[in-house]
């Protein structure tokens, strides 16, 4: 290959958001030399769009707070299916990722001592967001950019180059993990701008590409989430866990067409937004499922007074789960009892002064009036569901982010699977960027210390072949365009395998799937390399399709509704089904999917919970070990 | 609702391109990136084009709307006449990539060059105390979601290829300023920034301010104070020091109404009616009551322009009075600054210069009365 540039690193970073970055700064001061490959620019990544709030149990409103009580929420959250784990690292670790973050330049909104502020969520049983105003996501990785920018003055100060040990490759794509034998050689891409062919050697390559949404027609998620780090992890030998769990954000925007599915945060609810039908009716009193009845008001009265007294009310339905306020928005809609546009509203008007929603929802109001002509401190939106996070994901380790399988493979954030069962928390996001992004970066860090000398090499004729595939679409036969198919995939599992789901659709998605995947075999760009997004798309799609099918072929096998998958034909949580995971694999072009246990919770976390609620969710064996009626 | 809109799209590389006209469909409630989007799947595949969230909050899809930098995704096509025709070319402070791509890296070597957050030695995590009321000044300024176009805009480099190793622009000015106002930043940020972050080449005309999507008050908020404070570390080099006990033992107002006193002490010696001498200790008092807040700079600057006006030493003083231009917090004290500078000229005997001078004075206050001096002597235009 004449034009291929060769990098040699310790660590290769795919993935340049709140995962990624937090990951490579972790190896980087483990003292791995670590590149960042970023698809986009450095600092554009889609941790940007989180709004809300960074989930951490430091009690600074509410002391009652502790790492037990958020575990307890996320595994509600996740209706039991989270990775017990995770979710307890998770708990415990959040806290101390928040207070690094101030130590790199971070300023949070301040509570009156001025400690970090923490703002109310859904499924969150106290105030526990940090958070600036509603453009978190921008402040955090607005920060770890700028602790890398530190990092690499510290290498020019001491070695002359910033780059010594920590570069970030900008605008570069990953379409290969390369291999020897069966251990993580490196990496494979190309570089957008020109076009040209980067091969990585490392020996540990951690994924951080978050997630899948673009495969969906309404989505809150930008043109990156095209399930590429799940893709190459299925392509090199990893599985992907729980990948029929997506979570549809209830609140999009519906209107104009054009911004259809840009999210509205779910701090527009936290601070005191309600939702209400064509009628005027807060219907989300109607929707609070048997699990959740002792923790939700029953009353307007009593949600109103939660605001401002917690201790001694209920919170309002508007703050279940986001599955349940999803569902209950498709519900109403399909009644008959939306909004013109096919949502519902959102009034957050006649709650707050119209000062107290510009300073608390600075980007909302500004968001609504620049697109869609809409005033939020006078009139309600109009909202509905979107496509916004894919639960499931590369099944990890959970105390390293090692891949299952895949020795030297590593995953983090989104792309992987396990820590969020079947629905995720609003704010565990970025927590769990924070949190595992570290953990990932220091597992690579161990991973390399344990390998000393015996470094894997990467193959030529794998990255001839590699160069071979990444260029085969410029030599197509003319009849496919890349955009047309990319259209068809996101109809497909948007109608298809979307928020309600039933068997005959979901075989019909496959079918349609398989008849895509064929012609994509025919996409044909035009141009050259240099900065060709036809091109981009064109490798994008096959991981889109291959994902894509994971999604239809897992959903398709559950049989019951949990979390961010519903089944119209089998409308009840399952007992039997809340011990299976469902593991999928391809080999070649083949996906398949195997169901696999869920590990067991040790007591001492079921002992955090009550016995009456285990036994909503758990099968008596399962609970033996815990004393009956336990209060 | 629907209707074909013109556009013409700027393509090619920064050696060669030209302009292609499209016509295009546009829908109800679409904005300029939904449009070339359309081009891109419709009838130019390779058209290339940056975005990320299509929400305004990342930042990347950044281009020259019928001349003005812009955010394509903020840009509602409803604001254009149906028959306008739409032209959309890359920002021109950079070089182009292709099309409406341009390579920014500018900007990440400035990002580079502030020096980082640091905190005081020995602060534990989790023990930082801050008040909300200390921490929106910098707040404001991490709204920035790096879209470039207050680079793009800005005069100083937009057509002067050659001040870019010099000046980090208006984007890193108010980067310096957000360190430089955070609670618990202990580095001496405002003489670098004039000294290695070329400050001093802002003359704040506010076209950054002027195009910033998330209404960022550039000029006002963070150019403006910095400009001042980096007079007021040059007077007191201790200053930076002791600026938050300061800032907070003497109220604002306090602090411009001593900054007045100086202003108009300053104004009867610069028009003859005391000498220096006189006044020189209650100048120097009233300077060190406003410093923190108020505008000390315009009056440091002009003393220096007036002790070398009276030495003789014309370039040093109109080099001085050009600078005081700088630092001022109204009208009225840039007014002021122009007629300093207009009596230097004057002396110089720069006819055209002096002219212009005094035009900027009335301009920025037509009444002002140090004008007289220059009344009768054919100084209009």
């Amino acid at each position: 290959m004449t034009d291929l540039e060769r990098h040699s690193y310790d660590v290769v970073v795919i993935g340049a958001g709140g995962a990624g970055l937090r990951a490579a700064i972790e190896a980087r001061e483990q003292g791995k030399r670590t590149a960042i490959i970023c698809k986009s620019l450095f600092g554009k990544a889609h941790t940007v769009m989180a709004e809300g709030g960074i989930a951490a149990s430091m009690g600074n409103v509410n002391s009652k707070d502790s790492w037990q009580v958020h575990f307890r929420d996320t595994m509600r959250g996740g209706k039991f299916l989270n990775h017990w784990r995770m979710a307890e690292l998770h708990a415990q670790e959040a806290p101390q990722r928040v207070w690094e973050l101030e130590t790199w330049g971070a300023l949070f909104d301040r509570t009156p001592d001025g400690r970090i502020s923490q703002r109310n969520f859904g499924g969150h049983e106290y105030p526990r967001l940090a958070h600036v105003g509603d453009r978190t996501g921008l402040e955090l990785i607005r920060t770890l950019q700028q602790k890398i920018v530190s990092l690499q003055q510290e290498d020019e100060r001491e070695f002359g180059d910033p780059e010594a040990r920590l570069r970030v490759f900008a605008e570069c794509t990953i379409t290969e993990i390369l291999k020897d034998g069966n251990r993580v050689a490196g990496a494979f891409g190309y570089w957008r701008e020109s076009g040209r062919f980067v091969a990585f050697d490392a020996p540990a390559v951690v994924l951080a590409t978050g997630g899948i949404g673009k495969s969906f027609k309404v989505t809150s998620n930008s043109w990156e989430y095209t399930g590429d780090g799940h893709a190459l992890a299925l392509k090199a030998g990893g599985s992907l866990v729980n990948m029929e769990f997506i979570q549809f954000h209830p609140t999009g925007m519906v209107w104009p067409p054009s911004v259809k599915g840009i999210l509205v945060t779910e701090s527009v609810r936290g601070d005191g937004g309600v939702l209400k039908n064509a009628g005027g009716q807060r219907f989300m009193f109607d929707y609070v499922p048997d699990v959740f009845r002792p923790k939700y008001a029953q009353d307007e009265a009593e949600g109103d007074r939660w605001y401002t007294d917690a201790d001694n009310n209920r919170r309002p339905p508007e703050l279940l789960p986001r599955d349940e306020v999803a569902r209950a928005i498709n519900s109403e809609v399909k009644a008959g009892r939306g909004s013109p546009h096919g949502g519902v509203f959102l009034d957050v008007a006649s709650r707050l002064p119209a000062e107290t929603i510009r300073k608390k929802l600075p980007s909302m109001y500004h968001q609504f009036k620049e697109l869609a002509g809409v005033d939020i401190t006078a009139e309600a939106m109009e909202v509905g569901p979107t496509c916004h996070y894919v639960m499931g994901g590369v099944e990890v380790e959970p105390d390293t982010g090692a891949a299952v399988g895949v020795p030297g493979l590593f995953a983090a954030g989104e792309v992987a699977g396990g820590m969020h069962g079947s629905n995720r928390l609003g704010g565990n996001s970025l927590s769990d960027l924070l949190v595992f992004g570290r953990r990932a970066g220091a597992g690579a860090a161990g991973y390399l210390d344990q390998l000393a000398s015996d470094r894997p090499a990467v193959g030529g004729s794998d990255i001839d072949r590699a160069a071979d595939d990444a260029v085969a679409p410029f030599a197509g036969d003319g009849t496919e365009n890349p955009y047309t198919i990319h259209t068809e995939l996101q109809m497909t599992m948007n109608d298809l395998v979307g928020i309600i789901r039933r068997r005959e659709e979901m075989e019909d998605a496959l079918e349609q799937l398989a008849d895509l995947k064929h012609r994509a075999a025919g996409v044909t760009v035009e141009g050259h390399r240099q900065f060709n997004p036809g091109w981009h798309l064109a490798l994008d799609l096959d991981n889109m399709l291959l994902v894509s099918e994971c999604v239809a072929r897992a959903a398709l096998m559950r049989e019951e509704s949990r979390g961010g998958h519903t089944r119209e034909d089998y409308p009840l949580m399952d007992r039997e089904w809340r011990q299976i995971n469902l593991i999928c694999r391809a080999d070649g072009d083949e996906v398949s999917v195997v169901k696999q246990p869920l590990p067991t919770m040790p007591t001492e976390l079921l002992e955090l919970f009550d016995r009456d609620e285990l036994d909503k969710y758990m099968s008596e064996d399962e609970l033996t070990a815990l004393p009956k009626g336990d209060a | 609702m629907g209707y074909s809109a013109k556009f013409r799209v700027w393509r090619g590389n920064d050696e060669d391109g030209e302009l292609h006209n499209f016509d295009v469909d546009v829908n109800e409630g679409e904005v300029v990136l939904d449009v070339i989007h359309r081009i891109q799947a419709t009838q130019a595949q390779d058209l290339a084009v940056r975005w990320n969230c299509k929400a305004g909050k990342c930042g990347s899809c950044s281009a020259e709307i019928n001349g003005r930098p812009r955010l394509m995704c903020m840009t509602r096509m409803n604001t254009f006449d149906e028959s306008e025709t739409v032209t959309v070319t890359p920002l021109r402070a950079f070089p182009v990539i292709r099309d409406l791509v341009t390579d920014v890296s500018f900007n990440y070597q400035k990002a580079r060059e502030v020096p980082s957050f640091t905190p005081p030695p020995g602060l534990k995590p989790g023990d930082y105390r801050m008040q909300q009321i200390d921490v929106e000044r910098s707040q404001e300024f991490r709204k920035c979601i790096e879209c470039f176009l207050c680079q793009d805009t800005c005069h100083v480099i937009r057509d002067h290829e050659e001040n870019k190793p010099v000046f980090a622009g208006p984007r890193f000015f108010i980067r310096i300023a957000e360190l430089d106002m955070h609670p618990l930043d202990t580095l001496e940020r405002k003489r670098s920034a004039q000294e290695e972050h070329g400050l001093g080449y802002c003359n704040i005309t506010k076209c950054c301010t002027e195009v910033c999507p998330e209404g960022i008050h550039i000029t006002d908020n963070a150019i403006i104070p910095m400009k001042e404070r980096v007079v007021d570390t040059k007077y007191d080099p201790a200053f930076g020091l002791f600026r938050v006990l300061r800032s907070r033992s003497k109220s604002k107002s306090v602090m411009n109404e001593q900054a007045d006193r100086a202003w108009a002490l300053l104004r009867s010696v610069e028009d003859g009616d005391v000498e220096y001498a006189a006044v020189a200790d209650q100048v120097a008092d009233a300077m060190q009551q406003a410093k923190a807040v108020a505008s000390t700079g315009t009056v440091l600057a002009r003393l220096e322009a007036l002790d070398h006006f009276e030495a003789g030493r014309l370039d040093q003083a109109a080099e001085e009075a050009r600078t005081s231009l700088n630092w001022h917090r109204s009208a009225q004290e840039r007014s002021d600054a122009w007629v300093t500078l207009a009596r230097v000229y004057d002396t110089q005997e720069r006819a055209t210069a002096t002219v212009e001078a005094v035009d900027n004075a009335r301009r920025f206050w037509p009444d002002n009365p140090r004008l007289r001096h220059f009344a009768g002597e054919g100084h209009q235009r």
